[in-house]
């Protein structure tokens, strides 16, 4: 549009020219996948994912009314209520502890920010021989083996009622450098003379992180929460490479993501189930994205 | 009430010392400015004075304490800062009652002293707002009011006026002076503007690269500075300094103010008008001597203004010359 607000004579055609690479590059990986899975999900198909033909669209309310993708919903919530909290307190915490001047604080940043380098398989890699009940490290100390026998014997992957927990420290611990690199990088925008004022006005240490760090930190914090959440709902390689979804016949760790994507997933022949599945998933993290941001919105916004 | 005394204070950042072997009594009540240009170590002072920095060597004394080494919160101060350093997710009233709830003041007690001290500064109306919602001038005096509600012995200001614009420093001066007045304390007040440190200041402690130059009420360090820095950095336009045998015989510089220099046929200096600047109330001449020298003359407006590029005479009245010793810079006289 022109300064004057009338629009001319190929103006449009000039925006359209613009916005076609950004448009075709949408329309193939968003809008066009989307659509699909969508579509694919009121689709019955055989065993190979041929011979397609509609189920009818009642095929969501029946995927979202199976007791299989209620329970793998819930398994998601459990997941994400361990992992979001924890994997936040964890990481404010470390992030705090390194945000101070001292000789050396560097090389405690890097150790504290190196899981994000890490990929997840790496890292369930690396959690799964930790964990392996027979030969796994934790099962060798011998006081952790005596006081908690589940790490032996059946091991804590394999035991129905500690595998998610499992499953969820490795994830914690594979997120926190990102919740460390980003709490740390917010904590670095708080101004100092806050901290300073506090200080001469006779505030300890648990007044100052109460009062001035935490309020100070909450737009990152609202940040990293819902990144946290979306991520705990979307976990999947940690569950694959550690449970398979496992231990049945519980499937005490098929996430939603596993259910829609696992080898071992009750529906994974299916690929009209998956994808409503897939879509009901997303229908989820939106509602839920949508509800943090107004719940906490408000109150993280300070003005100037 | 309490006086500070600061003995023999150095304080190093590395090889650097931003403060060197400061003495320096603030009597109770007094309302001491710190001056000199960035980077002198005022500030520095400052904060060794609130306990944000522990001096490398010397000793702070509040009333007949030696807090050198005591927490800020043990020291009764209050310190204003050049950024206010409000909570910005506090309302006005949180922030001005946060001192009295660290000390565990009770809820209702606290609210009235916060509505009190909004009430000395005129901020009643804003006490439900957030320091987002008000006006620069506004959040400088709930910072104020932050400092003045637990009613210290010593406040400390780190120059609280510099992000105002040029009319609400003005006003807001007053208010200092005023706040001052009423509370009977003793101000600590850290500034680069001389026009500040003039107007406000009881006494006024001149710095320059970590070092004091000269403490006096506004009057001395002006009409008899200690230094030549003093006598260059005190004055609009700045003291002009003579070198030695240029203006009287003897080996010693002379300072003389722009205002106390006369245009006369029989001047001892002869000096080329270079600018003329009309300033309404009087007409500034900047002028060249010897090519190296500049010096300023301050003519009233009646008077007969010569044109740039021409040469005049100038005298300097006899019983406002400065002395000064070339080598050290210092006062020489009375």
């Amino acid at each position: 549009m022109s300064s004057s607000g009338v629009r001319r004579k190929g103006d449009t055609k000039v925006a359209a020219a613009m916005l076609l690479p950004s448009f075709v590059i949408l329309a193939g990986f968003v809008i066009y996948p989307l659509a699909r899975a969508i579509w694919l999900g009121q689709q019955r198909c055989d065993v190979q994912g041929d011979n397609c033909r509609s189920n009818g669209w009642d095929q969501y309310i029946d995927v979202f009314r199976s007791e299989e993708f209620q329970t793998a919903l819930w398994t998601t919530v459990k997941f994400a209520l361990i992992t979001v909290p924890f994997g936040l307190a964890l990481g404010v915490g470390l992030a705090v502890l390194a945000d101070r001047y001292v000789k050396g604080i560097g090389i405690f940043r890097t150790i504290f920010s190196s899981t994000v380098a890490t990929s997840v398989a790496v890292a369930s890699l690396m959690w799964l021989f930790l964990l392996q009940p027979s030969i796994g490290v934790l099962a060798n100390v011998g006081w952790i083996g005596d006081l908690f026998g589940v790490v032996k014997d059946p091991g804590l992957l394999q035991d129905p009622g500690t595998a998610l927990t499992s499953v969820a420290v490795s994830s914690i611990w594979a997120n926190l450098g990102f919740t460390f690199i980003v709490v740390t990088a917010g904590l670095q925008g708080i101004p100092k003379d806050l901290y300073e004022s506090a200080f001469v006005d006779g505030a300890g240490g648990w007044m100052r992180f109460t009062n001035v760090t935490l309020p100070m930190l909450a737009p990152t914090l609202l940040f990293t929460t819902v990144v946290l959440t979306t991520r705990a709902f979307q976990a999947y390689g940690e569950v694959d490479l550690l449970t398979q979804g496992g231990p049945k016949p519980q499937n005490s760790t098929t996430t939603l993501t596993y259910l829609i994507y696992g080898q071992e997933s009750i529906i994974r022949n299916n690929e009209g189930l998956q994808a409503a599945a897939a879509v009901l998933l997303f229908v989820v993290l939106l509602l839920l994205s949508a509800l943090q941001f107004r719940g906490f919105g408000k109150r993280v916004n300070y003005g100037s | 009430m309490a006086g500070v005394r600061l003995i023999d204070i150095t304080k190093r950042f590395g090889d650097v010392a931003a403060v060197d072997g400061v003495s320096l009594d603030i009597e109770s009540h007094e309302f001491m400015v710190l001056l000199g240009p960035s980077g002198c170590g005022k500030s520095t002072l400052l904060r060794m004075i609130a306990g944000l920095e522990v001096p490398t060597e010397g000793e702070v004394w509040i009333d007949d304490r030696n807090v050198t080494e005591t927490p800020p919160k043990d020291r009764d101060v209050a310190m204003v800062f050049q950024s206010y350093a409000l909570y910005p997710h506090k309302t006005v009233q949180a922030n001005i009652e946060f001192p009295l709830k660290v000390r565990g003041v009770d809820k209702d007690a606290r609210a009235n002293a916060a509505k009190d001290a909004a009430a000395m500064l005129g901020l009643s109306e804003y006490l439900g707002r957030k320091p987002g919602a008000l006006s620069g001038g506004q959040r400088q005096r709930v910072a104020l009011a932050r400092a003045i509600v637990r009613q210290p012995a010593v406040f400390c200001m780190d120059e609280p006026l510099s992000n105002l614009d040029a009319k609400l420093r003005g006003e807001t001066r007053a208010e200092l002076i005023g706040l001052h007045q009423r509370l009977n304390s003793t101000f600590v007040y850290v500034t680069h503007d001389q026009v500040e440190a003039m107007t406000m200041g009881t006494r006024i402690a001149v710095m320059s690269r970590g070092v004091l130059q000269q403490v006096g009420t506004p009057q001395e360090v002006y009409e008899q500075p200690g230094t030549t820095f003093v006598a260059t950095f005190l004055g609009t336009p700045p003291m002009n300094i003579f070198p030695a045998g240029s203006i009287e015989p003897g080996g010693h510089l002379v300072g003389v103010r722009p205002e106390h220099l006369t245009v006369a046929a029989d001047g001892r200096l002869t000096v080329r008008v270079g600018l003329v600047e009309h300033l309404g109330h009087e007409v500034l001449l900047s002028c060249t001597m010897n090519e190296d020298t500049k010096v300023v003359v301050r003519l009233a407006t009646d008077s007969e203004v010569p044109t740039v590029g021409s040469e005049i005479r100038l005298d300097a009245w006899a019983h406002r010359r400065h002395h000064f010793d070339p080598l050290t810079g210092r006062r020489i006289g009375p």
